[in-house]
Protein backbone atom coordinates (compact mmCIF):
# COMPACT_ATOMS: atom_id res chain seq x y z
CA UNK A 1 0.00 0.00 0.00
CA UNK A 2 1.43 3.51 -1.30
CA UNK A 3 1.67 6.34 1.26
CA UNK A 4 0.38 9.11 -0.82
CA UNK A 5 0.96 11.83 2.30
CA UNK A 6 2.11 12.22 5.48
CA UNK A 7 1.01 14.46 8.52
CA UNK A 8 3.47 16.24 9.80
CA UNK A 9 2.24 17.12 13.46
CA UNK A 10 3.56 14.66 16.07
CA UNK A 11 2.26 11.13 17.13
CA UNK A 12 2.26 12.04 20.51
CA UNK A 13 1.39 8.56 21.41
CA UNK A 14 2.25 5.53 18.90
CA UNK A 15 0.05 2.63 19.12
CA UNK A 16 1.18 -0.53 20.13
CA UNK A 17 -1.19 -2.79 19.80
CA UNK A 18 0.68 -6.34 21.50
CA UNK A 19 1.62 -4.34 24.13
CA UNK A 20 -2.31 -3.42 24.54
CA UNK A 21 -2.86 -6.99 24.47
CA UNK A 22 -0.55 -8.23 26.78
CA UNK A 23 -1.39 -5.38 29.06
CA UNK A 24 -4.95 -6.00 28.74
CA UNK A 25 -3.77 -9.60 29.36
CA UNK A 26 -1.71 -9.26 32.68
CA UNK A 27 -3.06 -6.02 34.08
CA UNK A 28 -6.82 -6.10 33.78
CA UNK A 29 -8.23 -8.49 36.47
CA UNK A 30 -11.23 -10.53 35.54
CA UNK A 31 -12.83 -11.23 39.18
CA UNK A 32 -15.45 -9.01 40.18
CA UNK A 33 -13.43 -6.98 42.69
CA UNK A 34 -15.29 -3.64 44.87
CA UNK A 35 -13.39 -0.64 43.33
CA UNK A 36 -14.71 2.03 45.32
CA UNK A 37 -12.87 4.32 46.31
CA UNK A 38 -12.70 8.48 46.51
CA UNK A 39 -11.73 10.70 43.96
CA UNK A 40 -8.38 11.43 45.88
CA UNK A 41 -6.93 7.45 46.08
CA UNK A 42 -8.75 7.05 42.32
CA UNK A 43 -6.84 9.75 40.84
CA UNK A 44 -3.37 9.24 43.14
CA UNK A 45 -3.31 5.90 41.89
CA UNK A 46 -3.71 5.68 38.54
CA UNK A 47 -3.50 9.18 37.21
CA UNK A 48 0.52 9.74 36.99
CA UNK A 49 2.82 13.15 35.80
CA UNK A 50 3.46 12.36 32.22
CA UNK A 51 0.77 10.08 32.02
CA UNK A 52 -1.39 10.25 28.12
CA UNK A 53 -5.14 11.13 29.45
CA UNK A 54 -8.44 11.07 28.05
CA UNK A 55 -11.82 13.14 28.94
CA UNK A 56 -15.33 11.84 28.13
CA UNK A 57 -17.89 13.21 27.08
CA UNK A 58 -16.65 17.05 27.51
CA UNK A 59 -17.04 20.15 30.03
CA UNK A 60 -20.55 21.18 30.17
CA UNK A 61 -21.69 17.59 29.43
CA UNK A 62 -21.70 14.57 31.57
CA UNK A 63 -18.03 15.09 32.06
CA UNK A 64 -15.87 13.54 35.41
CA UNK A 65 -15.92 17.23 36.68
CA UNK A 66 -15.32 16.46 40.35
CA UNK A 67 -12.25 14.32 38.78
CA UNK A 68 -11.23 16.60 36.88
CA UNK A 69 -10.55 18.86 39.84
CA UNK A 70 -8.92 16.36 41.88
CA UNK A 71 -6.59 16.17 39.47
CA UNK A 72 -5.61 19.47 39.35
CA UNK A 73 -5.44 19.56 43.72
CA UNK A 74 -3.16 17.32 43.31
CA UNK A 75 -0.96 18.84 40.44
CA UNK A 76 -0.70 16.33 38.15
CA UNK A 77 1.54 17.75 35.54
CA UNK A 78 3.31 17.09 32.38
CA UNK A 79 0.03 16.06 31.12
CA UNK A 80 -0.22 14.79 27.54
CA UNK A 81 -3.68 15.06 26.19
CA UNK A 82 -6.86 13.86 23.92
CA UNK A 83 -7.92 16.95 23.46
CA UNK A 84 -11.95 17.39 23.46
CA UNK A 85 -12.65 19.19 25.73
CA UNK A 86 -14.36 22.42 27.33
CA UNK A 87 -14.59 23.60 30.93
CA UNK A 88 -11.85 20.59 32.55
CA UNK A 89 -9.49 21.62 29.94
CA UNK A 90 -9.49 24.83 29.95
CA UNK A 91 -8.69 24.85 33.26
CA UNK A 92 -6.02 22.16 33.02
CA UNK A 93 -4.38 24.58 30.96
CA UNK A 94 -5.05 27.29 33.25
CA UNK A 95 -3.53 25.29 35.72
CA UNK A 96 -0.27 24.72 33.42
CA UNK A 97 -0.79 21.09 33.80
CA UNK A 98 -0.41 20.22 29.71
CA UNK A 99 2.60 19.58 27.62
CA UNK A 100 1.28 18.17 24.25
CA UNK A 101 -2.12 17.97 22.79
CA UNK A 102 -3.74 15.91 20.61
CA UNK A 103 -6.21 18.69 19.90
CA UNK A 104 -9.87 18.46 18.14
CA UNK A 105 -11.72 20.86 20.06
CA UNK A 106 -10.75 23.30 22.81
CA UNK A 107 -13.15 26.23 23.33
CA UNK A 108 -16.33 27.22 25.46
CA UNK A 109 -18.99 26.88 22.43
CA UNK A 110 -21.23 29.90 22.95
CA UNK A 111 -18.67 31.89 25.12
CA UNK A 112 -16.15 31.83 22.29
CA UNK A 113 -12.66 30.87 22.97
CA UNK A 114 -11.01 29.02 25.38
CA UNK A 115 -8.67 31.66 27.18
CA UNK A 116 -6.54 28.49 29.29
CA UNK A 117 -6.01 26.97 25.63
CA UNK A 118 -4.81 30.59 24.20
CA UNK A 119 -2.51 31.24 26.98
CA UNK A 120 -0.60 27.78 27.36
CA UNK A 121 -0.21 27.26 23.47
CA UNK A 122 0.46 30.98 22.69
CA UNK A 123 3.04 31.47 24.98
CA UNK A 124 4.83 28.28 24.03
CA UNK A 125 3.96 26.55 27.41
CA UNK A 126 2.49 23.12 25.62
CA UNK A 127 5.54 21.93 23.56
CA UNK A 128 3.59 20.30 20.64
CA UNK A 129 0.34 20.93 19.11
CA UNK A 130 -1.78 17.97 17.02
CA UNK A 131 -4.51 18.52 15.06
CA UNK A 132 -7.77 16.12 14.32
CA UNK A 133 -11.25 16.45 13.52
CA UNK A 134 -13.85 15.26 16.23
CA UNK A 135 -14.56 11.94 14.15
CA UNK A 136 -11.01 11.45 13.81
CA UNK A 137 -9.81 11.54 17.37
CA UNK A 138 -12.87 9.76 18.18
CA UNK A 139 -12.07 7.15 15.12
CA UNK A 140 -8.65 6.36 17.12
CA UNK A 141 -10.30 5.46 20.02
CA UNK A 142 -12.39 2.98 17.92
CA UNK A 143 -9.35 1.67 15.71
CA UNK A 144 -8.14 0.60 19.37
CA UNK A 145 -11.44 -0.47 20.59
CA UNK A 146 -11.34 -2.77 17.51
CA UNK A 147 -7.87 -3.86 18.40
CA UNK A 148 -6.56 -2.83 14.91
CA UNK A 149 -3.65 -0.57 14.47
CA UNK A 150 -5.31 2.00 12.39
CA UNK A 151 -8.66 2.72 10.49
CA UNK A 152 -9.38 3.91 7.30
CA UNK A 153 -11.96 6.86 6.94
CA UNK A 154 -12.75 9.62 4.25
CA UNK A 155 -12.77 12.68 6.69
CA UNK A 156 -9.69 14.81 6.90
CA UNK A 157 -8.46 14.53 3.41
CA UNK A 158 -6.82 17.68 1.64
CA UNK A 159 -7.19 20.10 4.44
CA UNK A 160 -3.98 21.73 7.05
CA UNK A 161 -5.96 19.75 9.83
CA UNK A 162 -4.44 16.61 7.79
CA UNK A 163 -1.21 18.23 7.54
CA UNK A 164 -0.64 18.98 11.12
CA UNK A 165 -2.00 15.76 12.45
CA UNK A 166 -0.02 12.43 12.44
CA UNK A 167 -2.48 10.39 9.77
CA UNK A 168 -1.49 9.57 6.84
CA UNK A 169 -3.38 9.11 3.45
CA UNK A 170 -3.04 5.83 0.91
CA UNK A 171 -4.32 4.59 -2.18
CA UNK A 172 -7.07 1.96 -1.19
CA UNK A 173 -6.16 -1.31 -2.58
CA UNK A 174 -9.54 -2.67 -3.30
CA UNK A 175 -11.28 0.48 -4.98
CA UNK A 176 -8.14 2.47 -5.44
CA UNK A 177 -9.64 5.42 -3.35
CA UNK A 178 -7.46 7.66 -1.37
CA UNK A 179 -8.11 6.98 2.30
CA UNK A 180 -7.25 8.28 5.41
CA UNK A 181 -5.69 6.76 7.72
CA UNK A 182 -6.00 7.32 11.15
CA UNK A 183 -3.62 5.52 14.19
CA UNK A 184 -5.14 4.01 16.68
CA UNK A 185 -5.06 5.82 20.48
CA UNK A 186 -4.24 3.99 23.71
CA UNK A 187 -4.94 5.96 26.56
CA UNK A 188 -2.63 5.81 29.92
CA UNK A 189 -5.57 6.69 31.84
CA UNK A 190 -8.95 7.96 31.04
CA UNK A 191 -11.60 9.46 33.03
CA UNK A 192 -15.75 8.95 32.23
CA UNK A 193 -18.36 10.54 34.05
CA UNK A 194 -21.70 7.88 34.05
CA UNK A 195 -25.24 8.15 35.27
CA UNK A 196 -24.93 4.60 37.02
CA UNK A 197 -22.29 1.92 38.06
CA UNK A 198 -21.96 -1.07 40.11
CA UNK A 199 -19.15 -1.32 43.28
CA UNK A 200 -17.47 -3.69 40.16
CA UNK A 201 -17.41 -0.82 37.35
CA UNK A 202 -20.39 -2.07 35.44
CA UNK A 203 -21.71 1.35 33.84
CA UNK A 204 -24.74 2.85 32.52
CA UNK A 205 -25.20 5.96 30.57
CA UNK A 206 -28.65 7.81 29.74
CA UNK A 207 -28.81 9.94 26.65
CA UNK A 208 -26.41 10.41 24.20
CA UNK A 209 -23.58 8.23 24.69
CA UNK A 210 -21.21 10.38 23.27
CA UNK A 211 -17.50 8.61 22.73
CA UNK A 212 -17.32 6.50 26.03
CA UNK A 213 -18.22 3.18 24.54
CA UNK A 214 -14.96 3.76 22.19
CA UNK A 215 -12.73 5.58 24.46
CA UNK A 216 -13.46 3.08 27.97
CA UNK A 217 -12.30 -0.03 25.28
CA UNK A 218 -9.20 2.46 24.25
CA UNK A 219 -7.31 2.79 28.10
CA UNK A 220 -4.98 1.19 29.91
CA UNK A 221 -6.29 2.57 33.47
CA UNK A 222 -9.74 4.09 33.30
CA UNK A 223 -11.49 5.79 36.00
CA UNK A 224 -15.33 5.92 36.33
CA UNK A 225 -17.80 8.72 38.17
CA UNK A 226 -20.84 7.52 38.81
CA UNK A 227 -24.25 9.51 40.01
CA UNK A 228 -25.47 6.75 41.67
CA UNK A 229 -23.86 3.59 42.82
CA UNK A 230 -26.07 0.48 41.87
CA UNK A 231 -27.00 -3.19 43.12
CA UNK A 232 -25.37 -5.51 41.13
CA UNK A 233 -28.83 -7.09 41.09
CA UNK A 234 -30.02 -3.79 38.87
CA UNK A 235 -27.04 -4.44 36.62
CA UNK A 236 -27.99 -8.01 36.11
CA UNK A 237 -31.71 -7.05 35.30
CA UNK A 238 -30.78 -4.72 32.38
CA UNK A 239 -27.58 -5.88 30.70
CA UNK A 240 -28.20 -4.29 27.79
CA UNK A 241 -27.90 -0.94 29.23
CA UNK A 242 -24.21 -1.32 30.48
CA UNK A 243 -22.34 0.44 28.11
CA UNK A 244 -18.66 -0.19 29.93
CA UNK A 245 -18.52 -3.78 31.26
CA UNK A 246 -16.24 -3.82 34.93
CA UNK A 247 -13.07 -5.60 33.06
CA UNK A 248 -12.41 -2.37 32.03
CA UNK A 249 -12.51 0.12 34.70
CA UNK A 250 -10.06 0.52 37.92
CA UNK A 251 -11.59 2.77 39.92
CA UNK A 252 -15.55 3.41 40.70
CA UNK A 253 -15.82 7.17 42.13
CA UNK A 254 -19.50 7.45 43.88
CA UNK A 255 -19.74 11.30 42.63
CA UNK A 256 -23.27 13.07 42.92
CA UNK A 257 -23.22 16.15 40.93
CA UNK A 258 -20.04 14.81 39.81
CA UNK A 259 -20.37 16.55 36.07
CA UNK A 260 -21.17 20.39 37.69
CA UNK A 261 -21.42 23.03 36.66
CA UNK A 262 -22.09 20.58 34.01
CA UNK A 263 -25.05 18.69 33.44
CA UNK A 264 -26.05 15.31 33.18
CA UNK A 265 -29.12 14.41 30.93
CA UNK A 266 -32.80 13.39 32.59
CA UNK A 267 -30.75 14.22 36.26
CA UNK A 268 -30.02 17.75 36.60
CA UNK A 269 -29.42 20.93 34.40
CA UNK A 270 -25.82 23.05 33.67
CA UNK A 271 -25.36 25.71 36.16
CA UNK A 272 -25.13 28.78 33.75
CA UNK A 273 -23.82 31.26 36.30
CA UNK A 274 -21.50 28.98 37.56
CA UNK A 275 -20.14 28.19 34.25
CA UNK A 276 -20.25 31.89 33.22
CA UNK A 277 -18.33 32.58 36.82
CA UNK A 278 -15.70 30.43 35.45
CA UNK A 279 -15.25 32.19 31.31
CA UNK A 280 -15.00 35.48 33.42
CA UNK A 281 -12.56 34.14 35.81
CA UNK A 282 -10.10 32.66 32.97
CA UNK A 283 -9.91 36.14 30.86
CA UNK A 284 -7.01 36.33 32.81
CA UNK A 285 -4.28 34.08 34.53
CA UNK A 286 -4.31 35.84 37.85
CA UNK A 287 -8.53 35.56 37.71
CA UNK A 288 -8.10 31.67 37.11
CA UNK A 289 -6.36 31.10 39.82
CA UNK A 290 -8.06 33.45 42.26
CA UNK A 291 -11.12 31.10 41.28
CA UNK A 292 -8.87 27.73 41.83
CA UNK A 293 -7.95 28.93 44.70
CA UNK A 294 -11.47 29.10 46.00
CA UNK A 295 -13.07 26.44 44.60
CA UNK A 296 -10.60 23.49 43.65
CA UNK A 297 -7.69 24.14 45.93
CA UNK A 298 -10.07 25.39 48.75
CA UNK A 299 -12.05 23.04 49.12
CA UNK A 300 -10.78 19.51 50.38
CA UNK A 301 -12.97 17.38 47.84
CA UNK A 302 -16.23 17.21 45.85
CA UNK A 303 -18.05 16.95 49.05
CA UNK A 304 -17.12 20.52 50.49
CA UNK A 305 -17.40 21.37 46.55
CA UNK A 306 -21.26 20.61 46.15
CA UNK A 307 -21.62 22.23 50.11
CA UNK A 308 -20.17 25.61 48.47
CA UNK A 309 -22.40 25.52 45.33
CA UNK A 310 -25.54 24.69 48.08
CA UNK A 311 -28.56 22.37 48.57
CA UNK A 312 -30.80 25.17 47.70
CA UNK A 313 -28.50 25.78 43.58
CA UNK A 314 -28.63 21.88 43.27
CA UNK A 315 -32.19 20.56 43.93
CA UNK A 316 -32.83 23.90 41.57
CA UNK A 317 -30.64 22.53 38.67
CA UNK A 318 -32.54 19.14 39.58
CA UNK A 319 -35.66 20.76 38.74
CA UNK A 320 -34.14 22.14 35.44
CA UNK A 321 -33.23 19.17 34.14
CA UNK A 322 -34.61 17.93 30.48
CA UNK A 323 -37.16 15.19 31.40
CA UNK A 324 -38.70 12.55 29.49
CA UNK A 325 -42.33 13.57 28.55
CA UNK B 1 -41.70 47.03 8.71
CA UNK B 2 -40.06 45.90 11.70
CA UNK B 3 -36.40 47.05 12.70
CA UNK B 4 -33.92 43.97 12.89
CA UNK B 5 -30.28 43.40 14.17
CA UNK B 6 -27.81 41.81 11.53
CA UNK B 7 -27.54 38.66 13.44
CA UNK B 8 -31.50 38.55 13.42
CA UNK B 9 -31.54 38.48 9.71
CA UNK B 10 -28.83 36.06 9.38
CA UNK B 11 -31.12 33.38 10.98
CA UNK B 12 -33.98 34.74 9.21
CA UNK B 13 -32.36 34.20 5.69
CA UNK B 14 -30.26 31.00 6.60
CA UNK B 15 -33.80 29.86 8.14
CA UNK B 16 -35.41 29.48 4.57
CA UNK B 17 -32.47 27.19 2.95
CA UNK B 18 -33.65 24.42 5.48
CA UNK B 19 -35.56 21.66 3.29
CA UNK B 20 -38.35 19.30 4.97
CA UNK B 21 -37.40 15.59 5.53
CA UNK B 22 -33.92 16.70 4.61
CA UNK B 23 -31.04 15.37 7.36
CA UNK B 24 -29.12 18.84 8.21
CA UNK B 25 -25.96 18.57 10.62
CA UNK B 26 -26.18 21.54 13.14
CA UNK B 27 -23.88 23.51 15.79
CA UNK B 28 -24.78 25.77 18.52
CA UNK B 29 -25.62 29.38 17.97
CA UNK B 30 -26.57 30.58 14.30
CA UNK B 31 -27.71 27.61 12.77
CA UNK B 32 -29.50 26.13 15.91
CA UNK B 33 -31.47 28.63 15.75
CA UNK B 34 -31.88 29.09 11.81
CA UNK B 35 -33.00 25.39 12.26
CA UNK B 36 -35.68 26.05 15.00
CA UNK B 37 -37.24 28.75 12.86
CA UNK B 38 -37.36 26.67 9.98
CA UNK B 39 -39.01 23.88 12.40
CA UNK B 40 -41.95 26.17 12.72
CA UNK B 41 -42.34 27.81 9.82
CA UNK B 42 -41.03 26.38 6.95
CA UNK B 43 -39.74 22.55 7.27
CA UNK B 44 -41.56 20.95 10.19
CA UNK B 45 -39.76 17.30 9.11
CA UNK B 46 -36.49 18.75 8.94
CA UNK B 47 -34.49 16.21 10.98
CA UNK B 48 -31.81 18.01 13.27
CA UNK B 49 -28.44 16.17 13.69
CA UNK B 50 -26.10 17.06 16.50
CA UNK B 51 -22.26 16.03 16.15
CA UNK B 52 -22.67 13.85 19.59
CA UNK B 53 -25.89 11.81 18.96
CA UNK B 54 -28.68 13.64 18.64
CA UNK B 55 -31.00 12.80 15.92
CA UNK B 56 -34.63 14.23 14.70
CA UNK B 57 -34.82 16.59 17.89
CA UNK B 58 -37.94 18.95 18.24
CA UNK B 59 -35.62 22.08 18.83
CA UNK B 60 -38.19 23.61 21.26
CA UNK B 61 -35.63 25.55 23.80
CA UNK B 62 -32.32 26.41 22.77
CA UNK B 63 -29.31 24.28 23.72
CA UNK B 64 -26.15 25.71 24.57
CA UNK B 65 -23.88 23.25 23.64
CA UNK B 66 -23.81 19.94 20.75
CA UNK B 67 -23.90 17.53 22.91
CA UNK B 68 -27.02 18.75 26.00
CA UNK B 69 -30.00 17.30 26.69
CA UNK B 70 -32.05 19.73 24.44
CA UNK B 71 -30.17 18.29 21.02
CA UNK B 72 -32.13 15.08 21.71
CA UNK B 73 -35.17 16.36 23.27
CA UNK B 74 -38.31 14.29 22.02
CA UNK B 75 -35.75 12.95 19.16
CA UNK B 76 -36.00 10.13 16.96
CA UNK B 77 -32.55 8.73 18.80
CA UNK B 78 -29.93 8.90 20.76
CA UNK B 79 -26.91 7.41 19.59
CA UNK B 80 -23.00 8.67 19.88
CA UNK B 81 -20.16 10.47 17.81
CA UNK B 82 -18.85 7.52 16.02
CA UNK B 83 -22.56 6.99 14.55
CA UNK B 84 -23.39 9.99 13.18
CA UNK B 85 -19.94 10.75 11.97
CA UNK B 86 -20.50 7.15 10.38
CA UNK B 87 -23.50 8.26 9.12
CA UNK B 88 -21.97 11.23 7.50
CA UNK B 89 -19.58 9.08 5.77
CA UNK B 90 -22.36 6.79 4.42
CA UNK B 91 -23.80 9.41 2.57
CA UNK B 92 -26.99 10.09 4.88
CA UNK B 93 -26.87 13.81 5.57
CA UNK B 94 -27.51 16.57 3.23
CA UNK B 95 -26.72 19.58 4.69
CA UNK B 96 -24.58 20.92 7.02
CA UNK B 97 -23.82 24.43 8.56
CA UNK B 98 -20.47 25.52 9.09
CA UNK B 99 -18.91 29.37 10.66
CA UNK B 100 -15.31 29.97 10.64
CA UNK B 101 -12.91 32.91 11.41
CA UNK B 102 -11.47 33.22 8.49
CA UNK B 103 -13.04 32.16 4.70
CA UNK B 104 -11.40 32.42 1.14
CA UNK B 105 -12.70 32.27 -2.29
CA UNK B 106 -12.83 28.58 -2.61
CA UNK B 107 -15.23 28.13 0.21
CA UNK B 108 -12.45 26.59 2.69
CA UNK B 109 -13.20 27.74 6.60
CA UNK B 110 -10.33 28.22 9.21
CA UNK B 111 -11.49 27.95 12.95
CA UNK B 112 -7.69 26.51 13.83
CA UNK B 113 -5.09 29.36 14.24
CA UNK B 114 -4.42 33.07 12.86
CA UNK B 115 -0.86 33.52 12.35
CA UNK B 116 1.89 30.40 12.32
CA UNK B 117 0.72 27.19 13.51
CA UNK B 118 4.21 26.68 15.20
CA UNK B 119 3.66 29.96 16.85
CA UNK B 120 -0.06 31.25 16.19
CA UNK B 121 -0.82 34.53 16.78
CA UNK B 122 -4.39 33.66 17.98
CA UNK B 123 -4.61 29.80 18.85
CA UNK B 124 -8.68 29.35 18.00
CA UNK B 125 -10.60 26.08 19.23
CA UNK B 126 -9.51 23.63 16.28
CA UNK B 127 -11.83 21.60 13.58
CA UNK B 128 -13.94 19.83 16.13
CA UNK B 129 -16.58 18.35 13.73
CA UNK B 130 -16.22 21.42 11.54
CA UNK B 131 -13.51 19.37 9.04
CA UNK B 132 -15.97 16.50 9.37
CA UNK B 133 -19.04 18.08 8.32
CA UNK B 134 -16.84 19.43 5.52
CA UNK B 135 -15.64 16.60 4.33
CA UNK B 136 -18.76 13.88 4.62
CA UNK B 137 -21.96 16.18 4.20
CA UNK B 138 -23.21 16.53 0.93
CA UNK B 139 -23.40 20.59 0.76
CA UNK B 140 -22.71 22.62 3.15
CA UNK B 141 -23.53 26.63 4.15
CA UNK B 142 -21.25 28.88 5.76
CA UNK B 143 -22.30 31.50 8.09
CA UNK B 144 -20.01 34.47 8.24
CA UNK B 145 -19.85 37.88 9.43
CA UNK B 146 -18.76 40.27 6.82
CA UNK B 147 -15.57 41.73 6.67
CA UNK B 148 -12.26 42.24 5.23
CA UNK B 149 -10.63 40.46 8.08
CA UNK B 150 -12.82 37.53 7.61
CA UNK B 151 -13.08 36.67 3.59
CA UNK B 152 -9.65 36.67 2.72
CA UNK B 153 -7.75 35.60 -0.45
CA UNK B 154 -6.03 32.83 1.50
CA UNK B 155 -7.25 31.24 5.07
CA UNK B 156 -4.02 31.33 7.55
CA UNK B 157 -5.31 27.56 7.82
CA UNK B 158 -7.64 25.43 5.90
CA UNK B 159 -9.67 23.41 8.83
CA UNK B 160 -12.56 22.58 6.65
CA UNK B 161 -12.01 22.27 3.04
CA UNK B 162 -14.36 24.24 0.68
CA UNK B 163 -13.04 23.62 -2.87
CA UNK B 164 -9.66 23.44 -1.46
CA UNK B 165 -7.66 24.39 -4.37
CA UNK B 166 -10.23 25.10 -7.28
CA UNK B 167 -11.66 22.66 -9.30
CA UNK B 168 -11.49 18.46 -8.79
CA UNK B 169 -9.47 18.99 -6.36
CA UNK B 170 -11.67 17.85 -3.53
CA UNK B 171 -11.73 14.63 -5.54
CA UNK B 172 -8.47 14.29 -5.96
CA UNK B 173 -7.25 14.93 -2.02
CA UNK B 174 -9.72 11.73 -1.45
CA UNK B 175 -13.05 13.49 -0.39
CA UNK B 176 -16.15 12.01 -1.63
CA UNK B 177 -16.95 13.06 -4.95
CA UNK B 178 -19.89 15.77 -5.40
CA UNK B 179 -19.79 17.44 -1.98
CA UNK B 180 -18.85 20.28 -1.52
CA UNK B 181 -20.07 24.25 -0.39
CA UNK B 182 -23.40 25.71 -2.25
CA UNK B 183 -23.36 28.77 -0.08
CA UNK B 184 -22.41 31.35 2.35
CA UNK B 185 -24.75 33.54 4.19
CA UNK B 186 -23.22 36.53 5.66
CA UNK B 187 -24.32 39.42 7.53
CA UNK B 188 -24.18 41.18 3.75
CA UNK B 189 -25.21 39.21 1.08
CA UNK B 190 -25.88 35.46 0.31
CA UNK B 191 -23.14 33.93 -1.74
CA UNK B 192 -23.16 30.90 -3.94
CA UNK B 193 -19.73 29.11 -6.31
CA UNK B 194 -19.15 29.46 -9.76
CA UNK B 195 -19.49 26.15 -11.48
CA UNK B 196 -16.44 26.44 -13.82
CA UNK B 197 -13.94 27.68 -11.61
CA UNK B 198 -15.31 26.96 -7.69
CA UNK B 199 -15.03 30.32 -6.56
CA UNK B 200 -17.43 32.48 -4.53
CA UNK B 201 -20.07 34.41 -6.68
CA UNK B 202 -22.62 37.37 -4.90
CA UNK B 203 -26.12 36.10 -5.79
CA UNK B 204 -28.24 38.12 -3.34
CA UNK B 205 -27.73 41.36 -1.21
CA UNK B 206 -29.31 41.81 2.23
CA UNK B 207 -32.16 44.30 2.09
CA UNK B 208 -30.24 48.13 2.23
CA UNK B 209 -27.00 47.27 1.21
CA UNK B 210 -25.37 48.20 -1.21
CA UNK B 211 -23.26 46.47 -4.14
CA UNK B 212 -19.98 48.55 -3.27
CA UNK B 213 -20.68 47.64 0.52
CA UNK B 214 -20.44 44.17 -0.30
CA UNK B 215 -17.15 44.39 -2.33
CA UNK B 216 -15.51 46.82 0.18
CA UNK B 217 -15.54 44.24 2.87
CA UNK B 218 -14.57 41.55 0.94
CA UNK B 219 -10.60 40.83 0.90
CA UNK B 220 -10.61 39.11 -2.88
CA UNK B 221 -12.54 39.66 -5.78
CA UNK B 222 -16.14 38.23 -5.53
CA UNK B 223 -17.18 37.22 -8.93
CA UNK B 224 -20.56 38.95 -10.02
CA UNK B 225 -23.68 36.77 -11.95
CA UNK B 226 -25.62 39.15 -13.78
CA UNK B 227 -28.60 40.24 -12.24
CA UNK B 228 -27.66 40.73 -8.74
CA UNK B 229 -31.05 39.70 -6.61
CA UNK B 230 -32.27 41.31 -3.35
CA UNK B 231 -32.88 39.22 -0.64
CA UNK B 232 -36.41 39.88 1.32
CA UNK B 233 -36.77 41.42 4.58
CA UNK B 234 -37.15 39.34 7.45
CA UNK B 235 -41.03 38.85 7.79
CA UNK B 236 -42.98 39.69 10.66
CA UNK B 237 -44.06 35.93 11.47
CA UNK B 238 -40.40 34.97 11.24
CA UNK B 239 -39.32 37.57 13.78
CA UNK B 240 -42.54 37.28 15.90
CA UNK B 241 -41.61 33.76 16.38
CA UNK B 242 -37.87 34.14 16.62
CA UNK B 243 -38.30 36.64 19.36
CA UNK B 244 -41.24 35.36 21.48
CA UNK B 245 -40.80 31.88 20.67
CA UNK B 246 -37.28 30.92 20.24
CA UNK B 247 -34.87 33.22 22.02
CA UNK B 248 -37.61 35.35 24.68
CA UNK B 249 -34.59 36.05 26.78
CA UNK B 250 -32.33 36.81 24.01
CA UNK B 251 -29.33 35.19 24.30
CA UNK B 252 -28.45 35.03 20.63
CA UNK B 253 -30.14 38.02 19.14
Amino acid sequence: MQVVDSGIGELIQPPDMEAFREWNRTQKSRTLIDKRMSEREAISRFVHDGDYIGTELYGTVRCPMSLSRELIRQGKKELRVAGQGVLELDMWLAAGLVKKLDITYIGMEVYGVSNGLRRAVESGQVESVTEWSNAGITWRFKATSIGAPFIAVRSMLGSDTFKYSAAKSVECPFTGLTVCLIPALVLDVGLIHVHRADRYGNCQIEGISGFAFEMARACKRLVISAEEIIPTEEIRRYPDRTIIPFYLVDAVVHAPFGSHPGEMAYMYARDEPAIQEWIEANKTAEGAQAYMDRLVHGVADHEEYLERVGRQRLDELIEMRERRE
Amino acid sequence: MTEYSSTELLICIAARVFENGKTCFIGTGVPMLAASLAQRLYAPDLVAIFEFGGTGAQLEDLPMAVGEARTFHKALAASGICDIMETAQRGFIDYGFLGGAQIDPYGNLNSTVIGDHGSPKVRLPGSGGGNDVGSLCWQTIALMRHDKRRFVPQVDFVTTPGFLTGPGAREAAGLPVNTGPIAVISTLATMGFDSDTCRMQLEALHPGVTLEQALDNTGFELLLPTEVKRNAHPTAEELRVLRDEIDPTGLYI
